[in-house]
């Protein structure tokens, strides 16, 4: 059977060839570093499964201990210069696109096909055909452009250096909301959202549960947390219950309202803050800062459409 | 009342501009603590989430592809189509490419496009192209605004699918509270806020295109 672990298998593999790589790379000052960090990383795929949850545990506050004392530097893999990439781009032309677009293309074709196959996992047969297109894209661009053998894992780790501990962010962010939900923080959160929301008047009870999904979602750094919550606190009891609005309009749009949180939350790391690692701005938050305009103007619509559409009868 | 208390060091740690990493660590330690669980017990439930969540860095497979592209002139090769299209201009560009986004979204192609493999290498650099020239500043916002149009595009196209994640949540959370709902009707219904999305959106980018503009002729 096809699955996850075989995803988990290349993803470990990738990881340690960066961890050697690093390790070996003498223009880093801090290079024990990242080899430790993708090396930890590595273990989690290969044997995540064998570690206990103690040990994924240790594994996980290691690895946020190397981030947190400053031990990631930036590899400097040899690479084409400016020049060099711009006579290449009119060598190669159009030609470029294809394997970026193989991607999508793959993707796409796979998580139709492969949900098919009987020796496939159908839950995941998405992933695996990313892997899967990942791959194939890797080996076509060695291949159509001539490039070094090393050349997908060294740029690989050159792009994976520059993005560093956001990187692990989701993963551990996710970890989070788990604990979290041990803790009972978003049934607490949910009662002081439940207090404070005026329950006589229909407009007033659809802007808090609209308002609430965001400003849960931007605490929690996630809609799917914040739904139960404040569609249990607030939406069914009253926008549903007592002013009998449809429950298909009523949550369609209430998710969506949380979205409007996930756009302005540094916790909702692998949208807002993964992109500025990505894309080298200086400030870790300039994408929220450019989202959070139409953010707040989409919360305001959700409102005016959810107290519109949900009441037609 | 205590668990907050894990809330509280997210909003400090955030905004004091922590390394994230930690201050997730001590978030889940604090609300933990304060929950009564003992520190052994939070790093176990952490660890354990940690494990089953790995899924989710599953996507930083595209990084090798797209380092060889770069490395063979992918962006250099972005930018250079933009420049010979006259017509192009930045919000033009954005725009097309939140109707695309959005368009893929709804059908359930999220994972077609997304930061890594569209954004960095081919979205950001023909949005640089059309806008130059341009200075630093100038730069890093028409970055920001990719990343951005990339997010908005995906988060108010995802929800006409039937079959994402939120529309079973949803489903699934009603189901049990004893109200059958179909998903069809949930996605049909975020129909009106995704269109509404594209205007605001839309209209932010017309109005950023101006901005570029005056940009542009002081530099």
């Amino acid at each position: 059977m096809i699955g996850l672990p075989l995803v988990y298998l290349l993803a470990g593999l990738m990881f340690a060839a960066f961890a050697g790589l690093s390790a070996i790379d003498r223009e880093n000052r801090k290079r024990f570093g990242n080899a430790g960090f993708w090396a930890l990383f590595s273990v989690s795929f290969l044997a995540g499964d064998r570690l206990g949850d103690l040990g994924n545990g240790i594994l996980a506050l290691a690895l946020a201990l190397i981030a947190g004392f400053g031990q990631l530097g930036v590899g400097a893999p040899k690479t084409t210069s400016p020049e060099a990439r711009e006579s290449l781009a009119t060598t190669y032309g159009a030609k470029l696109f294809a394997p970026a677009l193989v991607i999508p293309v793959l993707v796409l074709a796979g998580s139709l096909a492969l949900k098919r196959l009987p020796f496939v996992d159908p839950k995941q047969a998405t992933l695996i055909a990313l892997a899967f297109a990942a791959l194939v894209a890797a080996i076509l661009a060695k291949v159509m452009f001539r490039q070094p053998a090393a050349a997908p894992l060294q740029e690989g780790r050159r792009l994976m250096d520059l993005v560093g501990w956001a990187a692990l962010l989701p993963q551990m962010l996710a970890a989070l909301g788990a604990v979290f939900a041990v803790a009972g923080v978003g049934k607490t959160i949910g009662e002081i959202a439940v207090q404070l929301t005026p329950v006589d008047s229909r407009f007033a009870a659809v802007a808090a549960y609209c308002l609430g999904m965001a400003v849960f979602t931007v605490m929690m750094g996630n809609a799917f947390a914040a739904f139960p919550v404040m569609t249990g606190g607030i939406a069914l009891p009253l926008v549903i219950g007592r002013f009998h609005g449809d429950p298909a309009v009523v949550c369609a749009i209430g998710m969506l309202s949380g979205f409007c949180g996930t756009l302005l939350t540094p916790l909702a790391a692998n949208f807002n803050l993964v992109p500025a690692a990505l894309l080298q701005l200086k400030d870790r938050y300039a994408v929220i800062r450019a989202q959070a305009p139409t953010a707040a103007m989409m919360l305001v619509v959700n409102v005016v459409l959810m107290n519109a559409l949900a009441f037609r009868s | 009342m205590l668990t907050l208390l894990g809330v509280l060091v997210i909003v400090l740690g955030f905004a004091l501009r922590f390394n994230p990493l930690l201050v997730v660590v001590g978030a889940a330690l604090t609300s933990g603590l304060a929950a009564g669980l003992s520190p052994i017990e939070v790093l176990a439930a952490f660890g354990k989430a940690f494990n089953t969540n790995r899924y989710v860095s599953v996507a930083w497979l595209v990084l090798p592809a797209i380092g060889v592209l770069e490395r063979a002139g992918l962006r250099e090769q972005a930018r250079r189509t933009i420049l010979s299209l006259r017509t192009a201009t930045p919000g033009r560009i954005l725009i097309a490419y939140l109707a695309l986004r959005q368009i893929a979204a709804a059908l359930g192609l999220t994972q077609v496009a997304g930061q890594a493999q569209t954004v960095r290498p081919l979205l950001a650099p023909m949005v640089e192209a059309a806008a130059e020239p341009l200075d630093d500043e100038t730069r890093q916002k028409a970055r920001a605004m990719s990343a951005a149009t990339d997010n908005v595009g995906l988060f108010f196209g995802e929800d006409i699918f039937l079959a994402i994640g939120s529309i079973l949540l949803i489903v699934g959370f009603l189901a049990q509270s004893g109200i059958g709902v179909e998903p069809l009707a949930l996605s049909v219904w975020a129909i009106p806020t995704a269109l509404c999305a594209f205007l605001v959106h839309g209209a932010r980018l017309l109005l950023f295109d101006r901005r570029m503009k005056k940009a542009g002729l002081k530099s």
